[in-house]
């Protein structure tokens, strides 16, 4: 079997998602001696950490196979479970080789979850990454470019290198090498889904927040050449879906496997974000501060976390329905996340205004038991294909 | 003595007729403007621009408002039930679902006069992230503009220059030109100077009020007569002479209750003697909202000092609106509202009630709805029972679904709160002995 | 004649109704427990009356031992009296079933084929009595419900089958009778009656066992006090001074038990508790679950439902498991349909059911965790605290979590919460009497 098997990639994927020794952050860290700085989703501006040879982690929860101890003592039985399990990896040492958290502007659990890191983890830095609700560069875009500069330098004080200008736009360069590959990943999964299975591609964009950018760069071309070499992977007859709802806290990997044996192929979703946050590269050319402000303002994907003005709710997801041929939308958000629950509504509007089927449920990231969630997706895939054959 | 007794229940009524008489004032002023021809603004209670909306002779409606009013009025089971029908998640906010409902059975408001539809929705996004999604369902409703008001986080404790600006620059080029689009008139900078001198004014009175609960007894309720007394200040009157006329008659009240040596009034007559002094962080529950307040008062437990009473706006700390920084003041205003705060913030401000006012513990009232103040609630009661050595307590509920309110239960862990306060003290007392 | 002072703290719970009763020293006389039921004040009264019957006993013992009778001897004697007094018991009660039932069956004109039935499976209840409590005999339950139950439905069933009578209306017969039965307070002078038809029938008993009962019997019980606390306890038959919240009676209980204690487990049919207490037993600070009841009692009467077993065999089966399954859901409503799932992927009934076990105790963990954590030395009360794999569970994650630790676990610990009751009264009667 040669190195670039997809199932051996996704394997070592899928064991580096679950390490919660988080031990390629630890040796990177040996390595180089730089700032590991973990962050919430959605959205932080990476570029700006790796210019200042920083490593950004993204911690989405505990999964499903984290004991929560202590994590339940904080929060309510009404609160989503995200939280919980990302205080108990705070507490149980497993977060103790990041310097730093950010957590960005999501959600006001999100947003409170910093002020307790705040509490409990004094020495560390624990930042609130506010993101503008209005996208006026004179307005939303001086503001964050503040935001963003208050960042860099509280990451100099605590020993990161200063943010220079030509590193900030090399690191925009490896990041949109990165994008353009990721792109590629989902473009192929859209064309061919039988090739590229979605609890594969999940645990490797898993892996992707962990890993240094440029390991994750070369790690999704070992998988890409893997899968187009494989012959072995042949269509079968399931119902094309957009999964969506599942920005945030994720759900367990039986769940994404459980909608595949239950018929049906993810050709879209809004799981891991960060890597599609910014639907095209950023431009390499002039300031890249202003670049990077710029593409937050301007290229971001629509997401129940951010203030949607007069274009109206769902148009977008309707054009990825689009733009992806699925047949159905599956709204799969977790428990108690606001955010997606207060937009489901609106964008189930949208979604059956144009003639999309579509079928909702919930989760939490440690759910243990898919019997319902197979039974409801297997009976909504068969309806798309019943229709579809009609 | 009789007399005395009577022209004073008097007084008391007064100020509370006073107040309702100017709610339903503005109410029917509300059902008569599609005749009248005023334009009506949207907005929420935190992060409120009533001085401004004011000087362009708008019309508050506060959604959150007429949710708590459908509460009291029995009304929030039915509403919250056709919002559910409608697709909306039994997890999310039931402010939002109520109001929903509400629209879906005509938008009658809590004097059953129909109240009219936006011409703006002020979407002053402080402290509360459900408030963006609330004016994005409301937008698709009703076709209205939305001018957003974005009111960054203090998450680091401290209000930056640089958030000031943001916020005083989307005033200045978004949120103006946005009423004056929809009331027609020019900003007349003078006359908001004059609305933010009279805030002031009734600020003042109405931190009087609040610190009142200093004394011993209190002359007041803090949390649940603290509802009443923030009223006309978190709605539609900051700024208006009606309102400073309010608090001036409620101080003058008050102080006369604390020369008396009285302790608070309740619903159900004047309170017995006080016997523990709580803080209390967290909003009421609205559908047994004298129920409620029945489990306290029974027990001789009075709330001296309350979170919930600093949402519309935090004035016990020095801050007051000032007309000489018209903008300014009131991006420091909508940035420094309660839940706007961050957690060691609020951590801060608890430790010094308890403190200030010589409580006997922290207790909270955690509400299902409002991830904004609940999320982190048990970590701050932690913190603050290790900072103050008092003990703490931690009831759930929620704002206005009565599926949420059990009655038993939160009476359960009540007098357990109480009798473990009263426990503690014979303890120290025995000990001291 | 003799006169004792007795002070009676009652824990009204959701399942069960629990009592003490304490001397003037404050040292415990007697305990009693009953299944609780709609009517309250029963309840409280049925408890209270088995609590100074086991009172009772415990003076006949004090006064054997007074009487130069050995330890060994004493225990002997007073099982074997026991043994008879509670069939006396039983039959005075089994009695009051024939009675109700027959009334019943006048009222409602019955068919002669039920009455016949009815009669059959009563009568022979009635000669299996002796049988029931031989000499080395054991029984399920000491409640008489459960008892008469058990037989009652058995034996409804053969004859139901035999005479072709409807066998629900034989269920609702008995379930219709027994109500009234358990709400019949016992005789005022029941236990001098049982106890001498005890004694009677004893062969050979020495001459200080009649002396000592005859003392006991004589002895004049004047309630001193009573103070109530417990699930039900809005309602209990006590003026509002006389009720105590459940946390305070259980943090107190458990310091009276083990003086050592810090940290209260409690976990009851409806909630769980964490409690923590200082060095005289007053509580610092509490948590109880929020209102769904995942993870509580209850939830492992569902699942004994879901599996056909009875709530005591659960714990056993638990511990039969080797690799215990993880599951993270305690919540009730889904505990059916994880259970049904993870059986029909072929996993082991004692495998799950360990994994409910630990599920439970992760929950209780994070309570604990809300109201401070643990402190030595730990005590953890309630029903749940009988079962053999949540003890288990929980010794596991105390040690990791919290490193070594003293665990408390009382047999009596579900009087846990009336032992408190009782000792606020006791104390409240000292004090005013100091006063």
């Amino acid at each position: 079997m040669s190195a670039a098997d997809p199932k051996t990639l996704a394997e070592r994927s899928e064991e580096i998602y679950r390490d919660y020794e988080f031990t390629t952050v630890r040796r990177w860290k040996e390595r180089t001696g730089g700032l590991a700085i973990g962050y919430m989703p959605i959205y932080v501006p990476r570029e700006l950490l790796h210019a200042q040879g920083c490593l950004p982690v993204g911690i989405l929860g505990g999964g499903d196979d984290l004991e929560i101890i202590r994590g339940d003592a904080f929060y309510q039985s009404y609160i989503c479970h995200i939280p919980r399990s990302t205080i108990e990896l705070g507490l149980n040492g497993s977060l103790d080789c990041l310097d730093g958290m950010l957590f960005p502007a999501i959600c006001d659990v999100i947003r409170n979850l910093s002020g307790i890191w705040k509490l409990k983890f004094p020495d560390k830095l624990s930042r609130y990454l506010d993101v503008p609700q209005v996208f006026e560069p004179e307005l939303g875009g001086m503001f964050y470019r503040h935001e963003l500069e208050e960042l860099a330098s509280e990451l100099e004080r605590r020993g990161a290198k200063p943010l220079e200008p030509e590193a900030l736009r090399e690191s925009i360069r490896v990041f949109n090498e990165n994008r353009a590959l990721v792109r590629e990943v989902y473009d192929l999964r859209i064309r061919e889904p039988w090739k590229v299975p979605s609890a594969e591609l999940y645990v490797l964009m898993r892996a992707g927040l962990v890993l240094p950018v440029e390991e994750f760069t070369a790690m999704l071309r070992e998988y890409l050449d893997g899968v187009r070499a494989d012959e072995d992977r042949k269509p079968m007859d399931q119902a094309r879906i957009l999964l969506t709802g599942s920005f945030c806290e994720q759900p367990p990997l039986g769940l994404i496997k459980t909608l595949e044996r239950a018929g049906c192929y993810i050709v879209d979703d809004d799981l891991v974000q960060i890597h599609r946050w910014l639907l095209h590269d950023i431009p390499e050319d002039g300031d890249p501060m202003d670049r990077l402000v710029q593409a937050f303002l301007d290229d971001s994907m629509e997401s129940p976390t951010r203030y949607i003005d007069e274009r109206g709710k769902g148009k977008e997801l309707v054009e990825r329905v689009e733009g992806s041929r699925a047949e159905g939308v599956i709204f799969c958000a977790p428990s108690f996340c606001d955010p997606a629950l207060l937009d489901q509504p609106m964008v189930v509007k949208a979604v059956e205004k144009a003639g999309i089927p579509w079928t909702a449920f919930k989760y939490a990231e440690n759910n243990g038991q898919f019997q319902v969630i197979r039974e409801q997706a297997g009976t909504f895939a068969d309806s798309i294909k019943l229709w579809s054959g009609v | 003595m009789n007399k005395k007794e009577e022209s004073k229940a008097a007084q008391k009524d007064s100020s509370q007729i006073r107040q309702k008489n100017m709610i339903a004032a503005h109410y029917s002023r509300l059902a008569r403007a599609p005749e009248t021809g005023e334009k009506c603004a949207y907005t929420f209670v935190p992060g409120n621009l009533t001085e401004l909306l004011r000087s362009f002779d708008l019309l508050p409606v506060l959604p959150e408002i007429n949710a708590l009013q459908s509460a009291m009025r029995g009304k929030s089971r039915d509403y919250i039930r056709l919002a559910e029908k409608a697709g909306h998640s039994e997890d999310v906010c039931t402010y939002v679902k109520c109001d929903l409902g509400m629209m879906e059975s005509g938008n009658i408001g809590p004097t059953g006069e129909r109240l009219p539809d936006p011409d703006l929705l002020l979407l002053s996004y402080t402290g509360c992230f459900t408030f963006m999604k609330w004016f994005e369902i409301l937008r698709e409703e009703y076709d209205a503009p939305v001018a957003m008001l974005h009111v960054p986080y203090q998450g680091d404790g401290e209000i930056t220059d640089s958030m000031r600006k943001y916020v005083v620059d989307q005033l200045r080029n978004k949120v103006i030109p946005a009423m004056e689009k929809v009331s027609g008139r020019a900003y007349d900078e003078d006359r908001l100077k004059e609305e933010l001198a009279r805030s002031a004014k009734a600020e003042d009175d109405l931190v009087a009020v609040l610190e009142s609960a200093r004394n011993k007894p209190s002359p007041i309720d803090a949390y649940f007569g603290g509802v009443y007394y923030i009223g006309p200040i978190f709605t539609a009157f900051r700024g208006s002479e009606e309102a400073v006329g309010y608090y001036e008659a409620l101080r003058a009240e008050i102080e006369e209750r604390v020369r008396l040596g009285k302790g608070p009034i309740t619903p159900d007559g004047e309170m017995g003697p006080e016997k523990y002094r709580i803080v209390v962080e967290g909003p009421p529950n609205w559908t047994s909202f004298r129920e409620f307040w029945r489990m306290f008062a029974e027990e001789g437990a009075v709330v001296v000092a309350s979170s919930y009473t600093k949402v519309g706006g935090v004035y016990d700390n020095g801050f007051r609106h000032d007309p000489s920084r018209p903008l300014e003041t009131l991006a420091e205003y909508c940035m420094g509202c309660y839940t706007n705060l961050n957690l060691p913030s609020r951590v801060d401000m608890l430790v010094r009630y308890v403190e200030e006012y010589e409580a006997d513990g922290l207790l909270i009232n955690s509400i299902k709805s409002c991830n904004s103040f609940s999320a982190g609630q048990l970590m701050m009661l932690r913190e603050v029972e290790n900072r103050t050595g008092k003990p703490g307590g931690f009831i759930e509920s929620d704002l206005v679904d009565p599926r949420y309110f059990s009655a038993a239960n939160i009476k359960n862990r009540l007098e357990s709160y109480f009798q473990m306060i009263e426990q503690k003290r014979a303890g120290v007392a025995a000990r001291g002995a | 004649m003799t006169s004792l002072r007795y002070f009676v703290g009652i824990d009204l719970g959701s399942t069960t109704t629990k009592s003490v009763v304490l001397d003037e020293e404050g040292r415990i006389l007697g305990r009693g427990i009953t299944n609780s039921r709609s009517n309250y004040e029963v309840a409280c009264e049925v408890a209270s009356g088995e609590a100074l019957i086991d009172a009772r006993f415990g003076l006949i013992e004090r006064d054997l031992k007074g009487r130069g009778v050995g330890e060994e001897e004493c225990g002997r004697l007073l099982k074997a009296l026991e043994l008879r007094f509670r069939e006396k018991q039983y039959r005075a009660q089994l009695d009051n079933l024939c009675v109700t039932i027959r009334k019943i069956l006048d009222e409602r004109k019955e068919d002669p084929a039920v009455v016949l039935a009815a009669d059959t499976v009563l009568s022979t209840m009635n000669e299996e009595v002796s049988e029931l409590y031989a000499e080395g005999s054991s029984r399920k339950s000491d409640f008489f419900r459960d008892l008469a139950g058990s037989r009652y439905l058995s034996l409804a069933e053969s004859e139901a089958r035999g005479r072709g009578v409807p066998y629900d209306l034989l269920v609702g017969l008995y379930d219709k009778a027994i109500l009234e039965v358990e709400n019949m307070p016992a005789a005022e002078d029941a236990f001098a009656a049982h106890a001498s038809a005890a004694l009677a029938d004893l062969e050979g008993a020495p001459e200080a066992l009649g002396d000592a009962i005859a003392a006991v019997r004589e002895l004049e019980m004047i309630e001193g006090g009573s103070v109530g606390t417990g699930y039900g306890r809005q309602t209990l038959p006590f003026p509002k001074e006389s009720i105590r919240s459940e946390i305070l009676c259980h943090g107190l209980g458990a310091h009276a038990m083990f003086p050592g204690t810090r940290t209260v487990l409690d976990i009851g049919g409806q909630d769980t508790k964490a409690i923590q207490v200082d060095e005289n037993g007053i509580v610092t600070s509490f948590q109880m679950n929020d209102r769904c009841a995942a993870g509580c009692g209850r939830y492992l009467g569902y699942i004994a439902d879901e599996m056909n077993l009875g709530l005591h065999e659960l714990g056993p089966l638990a511990c039969e498991s080797n690799r215990p399954v993880k599951i993270n859901s305690t919540c009730t409503v889904f505990a059916g349909a994880e259970l049904r799932e993870r059986l029909s992927l072929g996993e082991k009934r004692e495998d799950i059911l360990a994994g409910l076990h630990r599920a439970i105790i992760l929950r209780a963990m994070s309570l604990l965790a809300r109201s401070g954590g643990i402190e030595d030395e730990f005590t953890f009360t309630g029903g749940v605290a009988k079962n053999e794999a949540a003890v288990n569970a929980l010794r596991e994650l105390v040690r990791e979590n919290y490193g070594d630790k003293t665990i408390n676990i009382s047999p009596d610990s579900i009087y846990t919460g009336a032992l408190g009751a009782a000792l606020f009264c006791w104390r409240d009667h000292r004090r005013t009497r100091a006063a």
